[in-house]
């Protein structure tokens, strides 16, 4: 894996860990206004991150559209993917 | 990583008409054939596997068989969701509403709690591939079962559905262990 794939796939990975800490944040608090609006534009980063992401590189779920043929099952597995 | 999706795969009907159901039903919740088994045994295999097919398929299909636990235990939901203590110790449930009330538990149709040793990972992926082809073909056998015993044309079409995903699964690893033989092989 590129330093550039690499790099972009960490910046997936925060936001998505970021939508999830506001997912889990606003179960308990629905009303809080500002935390909607941070985890709202949190979203729309890590969808639109994804997509470049899924463009470049290949899929990362198996409900993205593919080139032929099938990508998916060939990306990298999370679990030997070098992170340093 | 995982997403949850707020829908099932396939829907869970219940007519009510067969309680006794979901004490058996809890055979594939969590039993050694069980949907859960299933989800443990091929997530923890896919790690050592030597080629992408045969780790997306144990990612794929475990990722799926957890979908299948959460319609199992929908149906068991249902199915005592509002029902008596009286009426659930006459079908059976007496221990389970003692000790859980009717809040699910992993337990099989017997109440014995689930264990990992109910499954195998090895780093031959010949020996794991074989024992997820016996895997869907005990859960086929014990769906198959269940049906016979249900009365219930919702619960009946819901398991019939698991029943020929069980089929699908041991196609698809029958593929997997052929891919791998030839990798081995080559």
């Amino acid at each position: 894996m590129t330093a550039e794939q690499l790099s972009l796939l960490k910046e997936i990975m925060a936001y998505r860990f970021s939508v999830l800490e506001f997912n889990l944040y606003l179960n308990t608090h629905p009303r809080d206004r500002g935390a909607l609006e941070k985890y709202n534009k949190y979203v729309k980063e890590l969808r639109d991150l994804c997509f470049e992401y899924q463009k470049k590189y290949g899929p990362l779920t198996a409900t993205f559209p593919s080139e032929f043929p099938w990508e998916y099952y060939s990306t990298p597995w999370p679990w030997q993917i070098n992170y340093d | 990583m995982w997403s949850y999706q707020k829908y099932l795969q396939y829907p869970a009907k219940v007519s009510k008409t067969d309680l006794e159901m979901a004490k058996l039903l809890y055979a594939q919740y969590a039993g050694p054939d069980s949907e859960l088994g299933a989800a443990v045994r091929y997530l923890t295999q896919r790690y050592t596997m030597p080629t992408d097919e045969a780790k997306a398929t144990l990612t794929d299909i475990g990722t799926e068989e957890l979908a299948h636990w959460e319609i199992i235990a929908t149906l068991i939901y249902k199915l005592v969701n509002g029902v008596s203590p009286k009426k659930l110790q006459q079908a059976g449930l007496g221990a389970h509403y003692a000790q859980h009330g009717r809040a699910l538990y992993p337990h099989d149709a017997a109440g014995v709690p689930f264990t990992a040793a109910y499954l195998q990972s090895h780093e031959d992926p010949i020996a794991n591939l074989q024992e997820d082809l016996a895997a869907e073909e005990k859960a086929r056998a014990t769906y198959e079962n269940l049906i016979e015993l249900s009365n219930d044309q919702g619960i009946i079409e819901t398991l019939s559905f698991l029943r020929e995903r069980e089929v699908v699964h041991f196609q698809r690893f029958g593929e997997t262990l052929n891919i791998v033989r030839d990798h081995l092989n080559k």
